[in-house]
């Protein structure tokens, strides 16, 4: 586990925030956090604490300001766009723009990192598609345009098409976001299976704690005085899970792994 | 199973109609030929009159071929700008482009005579005329493009094209304004548009240029299909984002400067007929919508120009005008029977 190879992201003082033109924002700095291979990852931390900037940031989506961040033994920077395409692929929180493609064309589209100049499906790229639709159990909604899905198909067939860019890493941003608990179940557990079967390292920020902490392999908590991550279950027993909120409002039961209100 | 429609029919059916409405256009004007005559002149076989033979070699085919060309090529901008600034309201016009065109002819046909007056047989060639525009144009797109490297945000870079599209439109105000009463009928005459002023070496020209663009969109049409999911979703699919913005940038400066210098500012085609094509083949996959939409392009406006014709009579209409008077209510059907576009 602390084998330096099976670490396919890691990060040395990191510092994550927003560029202005006077000014630049910091919001978390001295990252050193680690991925490793095969493991389903959690981001949990309360709102505005720096999920999203993190999770963009290690995409590169977003510049980082200052450390650095290694993705499979190379600098994140020295990476072309094409390049990553075949590491890493995304689920974002952003709607897609209005359009008349069907669930199967926004799949496939997934392909394109491996596609030819004209963007032509060969018998490969069908293969991997007919599979994650598989995975997805979505078949049903292939020929459905996406702005007829509800927000849970909708979710499930983007991470269809992140699954169809076959990469190492699939990173997804608040996944279940607006979705209602058996949706929010589903997804988590396609999620985990995805990472035991098919060996595919998946990190995600959530504020499904209870999930997180049944599910995840490690977690990273984002709390105001930095980031501690670890194996879900030392992180619960050394107590760094129970500080994840400052307030006296709930307090963490370790033995059912569940935040309790407090009765005053 | 095919779940990537190829649209083979649709496609088969859009140029029986191209062809269709090319012989039709040919065969209606202002003379009367008879249809079996027009197939005689340009099957070259026997041709019954010399005067009939050069109406329609000399006159009604260019100006069909420019119909096809002009109409493909501002429809193909439209749709790449709705596509680029993923607005449905996007086009050459709204990007200032077509301003920038009429700006430029505007400059050299009131501009030289409010300034100096001697030099106004230049003015007076057609070719000064389309110099003037594709320099105007270019300009203006330059200039949308050096904002478009600082502002990230696309919708800022609309708003600004429109802005640039109102300096240019009030700058034109001020010339006309101060010009002689000649000058502004010809400048008003210019933006009237005329598909029938090109002759064989012009039309060449114009087919030139719109090969070349068709090369370049051919490059492209990946990266346009993963804008489709939204710029960052683009990115991660490996896609150059300022390379694609660029190019789509380029193409639609030349093809509507270009177009433009030649046969006026049209208008409603570039935005109409990528919305009409959507309602007629339901893709967004540009592999499809793109020669889709040159064909319908072409087809209305080849159907504009024969209405323009007003056949059997001596009068011929603007064609900037039929473009607008059966624009305009399209869009707005358009937009009734959707509630919203696409």
């Amino acid at each position: 586990m602390t084998n330096q190879d099976s670490h396919i992201i890691k990060t040395n003082n990191l510092a994550i925030g927003y560029f202005n033109r006077k000014e630049t924002t910091c919001i978390v700095d001295d990252i050193n956090l680690s991925l490793t291979k095969g493991n389903f990852v959690c981001v949990l931390g309360k709102n505005g604490i720096g999920k999203s900037t993190l999770l963009r940031t290690l995409t590169k989506v977003q510049p980082k300001l200052s450390g650095e961040i290694i993705l499979d033994g190379k600098n994140l920077e020295s990476i072309s766009n094409p390049e990553l395409a075949k590491k890493l692929s995304l689920v974002l929180t952003e709607r897609i723009p209005e359009s008349n493609l069907t669930v199967y064309e926004l799949i496939a589209l997934g392909r394109q990192p491996y596609t030819n100049w004209i963007g032509k499906l060969n018998e490969d790229d069908l293969q991997q598609i007919d599979w994650a639709i598989e995975q997805l159990n979505i078949k049903e909604l292939i020929a459905k345009k996406h702005d007829e899905l509800s927000d849970g198909q909708l979710q499930k067939v983007m991470i269809a098409r992140a699954l169809v860019q076959d990469t190492e890493i699939i990173i997804l941003d608040e996944p279940t976001v607006h979705l209602d608990l058996h949706n929010t179940i589903e997804i988590f557990s396609i999620l985990k299976k995805l990472s035991k079967d098919y060996n595919k390292t998946i990190l995600i920020s959530t504020h499904e704690i209870h999930l997180a902490l049944q599910l995840a392999d490690q977690l990273w908590l984002l709390k105001d005085d930095g980031i501690t991550s670890g194996q879900t279950e030392s992180l619960i027993t050394d107590g760094s899970v129970s500080k994840l909120f400052s307030t006296d409002l709930i307090t963490f039961d370790i033995k059912s792994k569940q935040f309790i209100i407090n009765n005053k | 199973m095919n779940k990537i429609n190829s649209y083979r029919i649709n496609f088969l059916i859009i140029s029986v109609f191209l062809i269709f409405f090319v012989l039709i256009n040919l065969s209606l004007g202002s003379v009367n030929i008879p249809f079996k005559s027009v197939i005689q002149t340009l099957t070259g076989s026997n041709t019954p009159k010399e005067s009939w033979q050069y109406i329609i070699l000399d006159y009604r085919l260019p100006k069909a071929i420019t119909a096809i060309l002009v109409g493909a090529g501002l429809s193909i901008s439209g749709l790449l700008m709705q596509t680029l600034f993923r607005n449905p309201l996007a086009g050459p016009f709204v990007l200032g482009i077509s301003s920038g065109a009429s700006l430029g002819v505007a400059l050299l046909v009131l501009g030289i005579s409010v300034f100096s007056g001697s030099m106004v047989g230049i003015a007076f060639s057609n070719f000064g005329i389309s110099i003037a525009a594709s320099i105007g144009s270019l300009l203006v797109l330059s200039a949308v493009m050096v904002v478009a490297r600082k502002v990230k945000n696309t919708m800022s870079i609309l708003i600004i094209g429109l802005m640039f599209g109102s300096f240019t439109a009030a700058i034109i105000s001020v010339l006309a304004y101060f010009s002689p009463a000649e000058k502004l009928q010809q400048y008003v005459f210019w933006t009237f548009g005329s598909l029938g002023n090109l002759g064989w070496s012009e039309i060449s020209i114009l087919t030139i240029i719109s090969l070349l663009c068709i090369g370049l969109l051919a490059t492209i049409i990946k990266p346009l299909n993963s804008l489709l999911l939204g710029e960052n979703y683009a990115i991660s699919l490996g896609v150059n984002i300022k390379k694609t913005r660029n190019t789509t940038l380029i193409i639609t400066g030349i093809l509507t400067g270009v177009i433009t210098a030649f046969s006026g500012p049209i208008a409603f085609i570039g935005l109409a007929v990528p919305h009409l094509t959507k309602l007629i083949i339901k893709t967004s996959n540009h592999r499809i919508l793109l020669p889709a939409v040159a064909i319908i392009g072409a087809i209305i406006m080849l159907i504009s120009d024969t209405i323009a014709q007003l056949p059997t009579s001596e009068y011929t209409l603007p064609i900037n005008a039929v473009t607008s008077l059966f624009g305009a209510p399209i869009v707005i059907w358009l937009l009734i029977r959707k509630r919203s576009l696409s």
